[in-house]
């Protein structure tokens, strides 16, 4: 039963969100502050906790906050924020903070579980896909999900890790934007393909020994991204 | 969305005509007709004033030389007559008009008839100068007559008179002076000259004057011309300074208050609008959140419908739908408020136009519904999520409000690339042609709208603004081809970099 931790100010809004995902299936925790979300993932229960859903707008500490310090005690955890529409700034900056995934107010229930599911199969082991392999002094162990540089391990969350797995997975095959988001995201062909630009900016800035000249994911201009060649 | 949310054509804006359209008008100017109008006056005061003189003063001139000539050659007639025996013979005509020539100054011809005789002071001279009339008025009227002629371009005073005895009783001699009335000619014509060497100077001072009675009167003018350009530009602080107290420093003064005034209505527009916009931004805003409740606790009412009674369960299913549709105009209303307060920015990318449009028909089902005539391989640089959006709306419309079949085409021409979208219809009549783009716009009043409707009334105007946004337009029109039915063109630029996409 995957466990979510909701952090959402509006009572309404909360209790709806809860109540909907109980029924599917999901233990709830919900938070009205992100104070109170810390301090959920710092308590007893935060280890069991498989994913958060977060509104950007909250009083006191905000999303973006929130964010980064649920970036500073685990990498794993997928989170996936609500934001008003179009409000674009917003979402570079969630992105930017460190969010996986974002959805917009007012979501109807089966659009915010299909992220949830979709997040929630980024971070579970992949199908088995052989090898390991080893490109270019990084070493991407496929079934344990490790990822080694020159020996030292790298600690990537799950989206990122799955662009990773991804993109090295045919190395020198281009992918495009769209491409990704359908596979990596889940997400339809109307997808943000911001979404995949600041995975791979914040994938970079933990893989490369120079993030603006990329070796293992670059840029094909006009196209999207490819792994190598290296 | 409302009843045919149809339109006319709307380019993206054309270029506001050029504002300095100042063609440079010398001829006709204000300073070449004051100009104009001094030296006009100098000239016509100085010609006039040197008319008079000259009519004056050669009327006084010749007077006086013709009075003084008839006096001494009367005089000299007296002295000489008395010598001459009667009657005479051609050799004492000729001694009289010898010396009476001799007894005047300038030795002027004489000329002394008696009947058919003649004879004249110097005989090589040409007496043609005597008109038979003079003639006639000396010898039928008989008495001192004189005549001015004109003689090869020199004038002459032309006395004649007849000569009388002590008695009064004619003698029948007649005696005629010619005297050239060249110095008195020459002495006028000096004053003609005067006059014209002076009225260069008079003109060019008049027309320096002129200049400068122009250029204060321009040079107000033309601040106050520059300055209504500048307002008529949109630039609501322009004013002109005040200078004195003429009729130009109240026109002045006219139009800095009509800018004033200008200026404050303006300004109470815009505060308006922005009342209006913010006060409708603010509503979506805070409709969004009880919205947002409503939109996740909707699908639980969806399931649980079938178990709950029929009423409870068409109650459940109407709440579900309507909040659906709610949440959708809210949608709407928040993007189109974001169009009105300049906060719409694009997230363009590379798209190619036949796959977007199809997904976008997917997505919704519509594949079904419309035949598509998509080739491969128009690409542009668009905002995806806005082009579906467009795609969405007209599709949406044609197949709410139109009729089967409804065909959507991609095409591309040089520097644009279209999304057409025909349905078979009844059209769109012109009154509707010219209102579909405007917000919350109905054909027809008196339809009501059908449950999952879906239409926000906002459709084409949002339409029509995710077009502008990338410098393209959205066109209605009715169908040409001979089958009745409305036509909508999405008209985007065709770009192939995305450096070439200037929002």
């Amino acid at each position: 039963m995957p466990h979510v931790l909701l952090i959402e100010d509006d009572a309404s809004v909360r209790d709806g969100m809860e109540l909907v995902l109980r029924r599917h299936g999901y233990d709830v925790d919900a938070a009205a502050t992100g104070e109170e979300a810390l301090a959920l993932l710092d308590g007893e229960r935060g280890e069991r906790i498989e994913l958060a859903v977060l509104d950007l707008m909250l009083p006191g500490m905000d999303g973006f906050e929130v964010c980064r310090r649920i970036r500073t005690r685990t990498t794993t955890l997928p989170v996936i924020m609500l934001t008003a529409r179009g409000d674009d700034q917003d979402i570079v900056n969630g992105l930017e903070a460190g969010a996986d995934d974002y959805v917009v107010k007012p979501v109807t229930a089966p659009v915010l579980e299909a992220r949830i599911r979709a997040a929630l199969r980024r971070a579970e082991p992949s199908a088995p896909v052989p090898e390991a392999a080893d490109q270019g002094g990084l070493h991407i162990d496929r079934a344990g999900l490790t990822v080694t540089k020159n020996g030292a391990p790298v600690a990537l969350p799950p989206t990122e890790l799955r662009l990773l797995l991804e993109l090295s997975a045919s190395p020198g095959r281009v992918f495009s934007r769209e491409q990704l988001l359908a596979s990596v995201w889940e997400h339809t062909f109307l997808g943000d393909s911001r979404l995949v630009d600041a995975a791979v900016g914040r994938l970079r800035a933990k893989l490369e020994d120079v993030p603006a000249k990329p070796r293992y994911v670059q840029t094909v201009r006009g196209f999207g991204y490819r792994f190598g060649p290296l | 969305m409302p009843v045919h949310d149809h339109s006319t054509p709307l380019h993206t804006e054309p270029a506001p005509a050029p504002s300095s359209k100042r063609r440079l008008h010398f001829i006709g100017g204000l300073r070449t007709r004051l100009v104009v109008a001094f030296v006009l006056v100098a000239l016509v005061s100085a010609v006039t004033a040197t008319a008079l003189a000259y009519r004056e003063s050669r009327t006084a001139v010749l007077q006086r030389a013709q009075d003084s000539f008839q006096k001494d050659f009367l005089a000299r007639i007296e002295t000489v007559v008395p010598n001459v025996d009667m009657p005479p013979d051609t050799q004492s005509l000729a001694s009289l008009a010898t010396r009476v020539s001799e007894g005047l100054s300038g030795a002027p011809l004489v000329v002394a008839r008696y009947q058919d005789l003649k004879a004249t002071s110097d005989s090589l001279a040409d007496d043609s100068r005597i008109s038979p009339q003079l003639r006639s008025a000396v010898s039928t009227l008989d008495r001192t007559s004189f005549q001015r002629v004109e003689h090869a371009g020199e004038p002459y005073l032309v006395v004649g008179t007849p000569v009388t005895y002590e008695n009064g009783q004619t003698s029948g001699l007649e005696v005629y002076g010619v005297a050239s009335l060249r110095p008195e000619q020459e002495a006028t014509t000096g004053v003609l000259d005067a006059v014209r060497g002076g009225i260069v100077p008079v003109v060019l001072l008049a027309a320096l004057l002129a200049l400068l009675a122009a250029r204060t009167v321009l040079r107000p003018v033309r601040e106050l011309g520059r300055a209504t350009r500048r307002l008529a530009e949109g630039d609501l602080d322009s004013r002109v300074a005040v200078r004195g107290g003429d009729e130009l420093a109240d026109l002045a003064r006219d139009f800095n208050h009509t800018a004033d005034e200008l200026r404050a209505s303006v300004g109470g527009l815009r505060d308006q609008e922005a009342r209006a916009r913010r006060f409708v931004a603010d509503v979506s805003h805070e409709l969004r959140t009880p919205l947002a409740a409503m939109t996740m606790v909707a699908t639980v009412l969806d399931e649980d419908a079938d178990r709950l009674p029929p009423d409870a369960a068409h109650a459940a299913r109407t709440v579900s739908a309507e909040t659906a549709r709610l949440s959708r105009l809210v949608d709407d209303l928040m993007e189109m408020s974001r169009f009105d307060s300049g906060a719409a920015a694009l997230n363009a990318g590379e798209i190619d136009l036949g796959e977007t449009v199809r997904a976008s028909l997917a997505l919704r089902g519509w594949t079904e519904a419309v035949r598509l005539e998509l080739p491969e391989g128009v690409r542009t640089v668009a905002d995806r999520r806005r082009v579906d959006v467009i795609v969405a709306n007209l599709v949406g419309n044609a197949l709410r409000h139109g009729a089967p079949p409804v065909t959507v085409a991609v095409g591309a021409e040089w520097d644009w690339v279209t999304v057409t979208v025909t349905d078979s219809g009844p059209g769109l009549p012109p009154e509707v042609l010219a209102h579909v783009f405007e917000r919350f716009y109905k054909a027809d009043a008196s339809r009501t709208r059908t449950r999952g409707d879906g239409g926000s009334g906002l459709g084409t105007a949002i339409a029509l603004e995710n077009a502008r946004l990338h410098g393209g337009t959205v066109e209605a029109a009715n169908r040409t081809d001979g089958v009745t039915g409305a036509v909508f063109t999405l008209r985007l630029p065709h770009r192939h970099h995305k450096e070439e996409l200037t929002p």
